[in-house]
């Protein structure tokens, strides 16, 4: 006999299945990695706006060289990956709550996911490019 | 959801016809229209990255750009959305370690929030204007 909860194959109770995937899909997880990303933000954000005050007028060489530093790539990356994953996270709590048809917020939500996806990868690639082929 | 609605009409959010604006609420919705532009002014970021990887004429026309009256309007909805943000932020993650729920403490940090955005703000632009140089 197959108890009501089994019938996804796994042991876990109602409460825990809706822990980890509340009505939303996503559950809890999604509220703590905005709050995690979030929290990761606050330096991240800090340097990404002391390093935006330097740049300006940077010529293409000096700002080539100064990316390619360790310390700047590697920042740039992990803010571009939590300010990334922070929006899209953000950005679907807002979508969830104004856009009220079904078919279009799912249509929306794809869309944003690979939108951010996307963006992501082509600005995580050309640090890479700068750091690593000059 | 939708059979639930009509079944038992549940009371939605706040009618914004007919109510009236507090500090509280003004600060809350500024927070979403901070995060959700700053969503999309990350463009920005992904613009200047690819053209410095794709060589000094993408990356001129990036320069360019920002130079330009519209850039610099740019550059300034950035910063204040993210100074209000990051500040507004941190009021957030007190409120989910349970911390200033008493209505009068959730004011009091909101005129912080708003202070030390506009000081952070206002420096920024000092900086940038060479006002230590
Ligand atoms: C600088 C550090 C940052 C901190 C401390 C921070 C903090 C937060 C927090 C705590 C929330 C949840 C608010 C809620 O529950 O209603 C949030 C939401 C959000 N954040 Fe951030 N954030 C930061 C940076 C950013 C950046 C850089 C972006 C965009 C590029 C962004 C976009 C968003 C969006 C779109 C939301 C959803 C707003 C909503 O649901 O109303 N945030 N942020």
């Amino acid at each position: 006999m197959k108890l009501k909860w089994e019938d996804d194959g796994t042991f876990k109770s109602p409460l825990a299945r809706a822990r980890g995937l509340g009505a939303a899909h996503m559950g809890v997880t999604h509220w703590w990695h905005q709050r995690l990303t979030a929290v990761a933000n606050i330096p991240l954000m800090l340097w990404l706006v002391w390093s935006v005050l330097q740049m300006q007028g940077w010529s293409y060489e000096i700002f080539t060289a100064w990316l390619a530093q360790p310390v700047n790539a590697i920042l740039m990356i992990l803010s571009l990956l939590s300010v990334f994953y922070h929006a899209a996270l953000g950005s679907q709590v807002i979508a969830e709550d104004y856009i009220h048809h079904e078919g279009l917020k799912i249509f929306k939500l794809i869309g944003m996911r690979l939108f951010f996806i996307g963006a992501a990868v082509a600005s995580i690639f050309s640090v890479l490019k700068i750091a690593f082929a000059g | 959801m939708s059979d639930a609605k009509k079944i038992n009409p549940r009371p939605l959010s706040p009618h914004l016809q007919v109510y009236r604006p507090q500090l509280t609420s003004v600060m809350s919705i500024l927070h979403r229209a901070t995060g959700f532009s700053m969503a999309v002014g990350t463009m920005m970021i992904v613009w200047m990255l690819v053209a410095a990887a794709s060589g000094v004429e993408a990356y001129d026309t990036f320069q360019w750009f920002v130079g330009t009256v519209i850039g610099k309007l740019m550059i300034f909805g950035w910063s204040a959305a993210a100074f209000y943000h990051l500040c507004n932020g941190v009021r957030h993650l007190f409120w989910d370690m349970g911390y200033l729920f008493k209505i009068e403490n959730a004011y009091k940090a909101g005129y912080l929030v708003l202070a030390a955005a506009a000081l952070l703000l206002a420096l920024f632009w000092w900086l940038l204007c060479g006002g230590a140089a």
